[in-house]
């Protein structure tokens, strides 16, 4: 694989080598913890694609989830009967504000909050360990639909809660996920929607003391996706994966934010996403931002981006971004590399009687397979690949 | 027994400049168990020769056939060429990260056999290929050529056409860069192949050093897109004493 200039800059200056830094490039304007929050929506001017924050967005196709309206259709929720020690609520408005770990920090989660008519709260009691992973479906019938979801998980706890979001939708969300004293979550957010759905989601996190959370997002479907994650490491001795997944084809627009906020000393956190993309028009948005506080001595962060551009015309752009306001830490550094799987790669394996489809195969395969064996929810590791192989299916469809 | 056919080949690449033709005419016909050395200068075409033949899209080809067998290769897929029994072993082998040596090696070999191998068998095969080509069994599940040396993708091509058994083997300057060890085990990897399949060979060199090891039984100049003279063996040895000028200042 050949390293391309469709990287950022910055991205291409680290292209492949894994380093480590001193001090770090901020973002342009400021640290990423000066961004306001609020559940007020007059704090989020409608984007017009110019702010540091939406300047890779798909702002046009987003702009109804800007709109300060109700909106009448919803998702309909599916769940398997919950076991002892899970409980799912509704919410009122006002104590779902209460209740988040956050505030929403942009204005498509201040509004899904605001028009959402309540959140739901999945809530765990403490010491509970449940051996089966809870999952939740949400499907949609094609209309514009907001929500707020709460994920509760109490001290000692331990859950795997997969999320998968199928059929087609205008949706924007806020998620907030609390995770108690030494409680383990395992979160994957499946986006698995049909061709036309546009979705926006921010999910916020906060881990306590000792806390783990292993958060992976898969976005295979929709027509654009922007999903924007924040870990806030507030417990000493959390500890956090995140782990992505995605495959853009021709029209889609995904897009992954992160940022990984060290409040406290002695955490750790590992952020690793990987994309791939096919077909003309295909765009993929990845930026990483971590913050190491001042207080936040002995953190140990790593962050890797990993894009592989299989047909021309597609492209990837990856941000890093790493903030370092202590010397005193256990380990920083970051990677990110776009490389393109070309002409010559293929010639090779077709030489050797690989056809034009099943060489394509070899290499996604190959790109994915680790990643996909850490997502730890054996149910939702099965059907990836397969998943993955359909959608290599459908861009050659096109290609014919 | 097998035959390739190759029949007044015209050959031309795309450059900023324009076309520009670099196989001009070329003749050659390869049987089974044979062995074909091809010599000449840098820049005379004999890669352009063995692209050609295997399909890479960069290369046109103006006018002329090749036939394998009777049938026309020039209008088969890179990959049927392949299934067909043409096999190139590259000048410059090409890295494909993500993808292990042994998986890369089972899909090869169950896309040119139209079925997967045995799984017994094939695991000692490709065991003793290896160890017969001094290949560390840790190469299986290294990522094909990635961070090989140069010595060492040059064996993952003996290897692959070991356990692949085309009928017809183009080896683009296999010898080049290899020490002399390396150079007799590559060596011996083909004549191996060569009593086992009777394999036909197009063997692409710069140097006579590999003559030494693998007996031709032709030897072509290939000058200027071409080939300017066809011998025996002893060709071989008097291009190593006297060098290609003979050829260079006639043309
Ligand atoms: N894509 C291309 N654009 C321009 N010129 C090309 C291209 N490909 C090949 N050539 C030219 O065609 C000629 C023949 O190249 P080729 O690689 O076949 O030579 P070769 O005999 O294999 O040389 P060497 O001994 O160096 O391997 C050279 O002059 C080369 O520069
Ligand atoms: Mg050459």
């Amino acid at each position: 694989m050949t390293t391309t200039d469709l990287t950022t800059d910055h991205s291409r200056a680290t292209a492949d080598e894994a380093h480590s830094h001193g001090l770090a490039s901020t973002p342009p304007n400021a640290s990423r913890a000066d961004r306001p929050k609020s559940f007020e929506l007059d704090v989020f001017p409608v984007p017009s694609g110019r702010e540091e924050q939406w300047r890779f967005s798909a702002v046009r196709d987003l702009a109804p989830l800007f709109v300060d309206q109700p909106v009448d259709g919803s998702l309909a929720w599916s769940i398997d009967a919950l076991p002892a020690g899970v409980r799912l609520t509704e919410v009122s408005v006002a104590d779902a504000r209460e209740r988040s770990v956050s505030e929403p920090g942009d204005r498509a989660s201040a509004i899904a909050a605001a028009h959402s008519g309540g959140a739901r709260a999945l809530t765990v009691a403490p010491g509970s360990v449940i051996d089966k992973p809870i999952t939740i479906t949400m499907h949609g019938d094609g209309s514009e639909a907001r929500g707020h979801l709460l994920v509760e998980v109490g001290a000692n706890a331990e859950v795997s809660v997969v999320i998968e979001r199928t059929g087609s939708a205008t949706y924007s969300e806020f998620i907030s996920v609390d995770v108690g004293q030494n409680a383990g979550l395992n979160l994957v957010l499946l986006q698995t929607w049909e061709d036309d759905a546009v979705h926006s989601g921010e999910v916020h996190a906060k881990l306590s003391r000792d806390a783990r959370l292993r958060g992976s997002v898969v976005t295979l479907g929709g027509k654009v996706v922007r999903l924007n994650t924040t870990a806030s490491l507030a417990g000493e001795g959390s500890s956090v994966d995140l782990f992505g997944l995605y495959f853009a084809d021709s029209g889609q627009h995904q897009e992954h934010q992160l940022f990984v906020d060290h409040m406290v000393p002695n955490c750790r956190s590992r952020v690793t996403y990987k994309g791939a993309l096919a077909g003309a028009s295909a765009r993929t948005v990845w930026i990483g931002d971590v913050l190491i506080r001042k207080e936040a001595e002995g953190t140990d962060t790593y962050e890797l981006n990993r894009n592989l551009v299989l047909t021309d015309g597609a492209r990837a752009d990856s941000v890093p971004n790493l903030e370092i306001e202590t010397g005193l830490i256990d380990g920083a550094g970051h990677a990110s590399a776009t490389g393109r799987f070309d002409e010559e790669q293929m010639f090779y394996l077709r030489s050797r009687g690989i056809s034009e489809s099943e060489a394509r195969k070899l290499v996604v395969r190959g790109f994915f397979a680790d990643l996909i064996q850490e997502i730890g929810v054996p149910e939702v590791e099965k059907g990836l690949m397969n998943a993955i192989e359909l959608e290599l299916d459908m861009v050659e469809a096109d290609d014919e | 027994m097998s035959t390739l056919v190759i029949t007044d080949l015209h050959v031309s690449v795309e450059t900023p400049e324009g076309t520009k033709e670099i196989l001009r005419g070329v003749d050659l016909t390869i049987d089974s168990g044979h062995v074909h050395a091809i010599m000449g200068p840098n820049g005379s075409g004999k890669s352009t020769l063995a692209y050609s033949i295997a399909g890479h899209p960069k290369y046109t080809i103006t006018s002329g056939t090749v036939t394998l067998d009777g049938e026309d290769v020039l209008e088969m897929s890179v990959d049927e060429r392949a299934k067909a029994g043409i096999f190139l072993a590259m000048q410059y082998p090409v890295e494909v990260p993500g993808v292990s040596v042994s998986n890369f090696l089972r899909t090869a070999k169950t896309a040119i056999d139209g079925e997967a191998p045995k799984l017994r068998t094939w695991v000692k095969d490709v065991k003793s290929s290896m160890a017969d080509l001094r290949m560390d069994p840790a190469f299986a599940e290294r990522n094909v050529n990635e961070g090989f040396s140069g010595g060492e993708k040059k064996r993952h091509e003996i290897l692959q056409m070991e356990l692949l058994e085309p009928k017809i083997a183009i080896l683009d300057e296999t010898d080049s860069g290899l020490d002399v060890d390396a150079l007799r085990i590559v060596s011996e990897g083909v004549n191996r192949v060569k009593d086992k399949t009777n394999v036909g060979v197009l063997l692409i060199t710069h140097y006579t050093r590999i003559l030494n090891y693998i007996t031709p039984d032709f030897v072509h100049v290939f000058v200027d897109g071409r080939v300017a003279e066809q011998g025996g063996p002893e060709l071989a040895e008097r291009l190593e004493a006297e060098g290609y000028d003979r050829y260079l200042t006639k043309a």
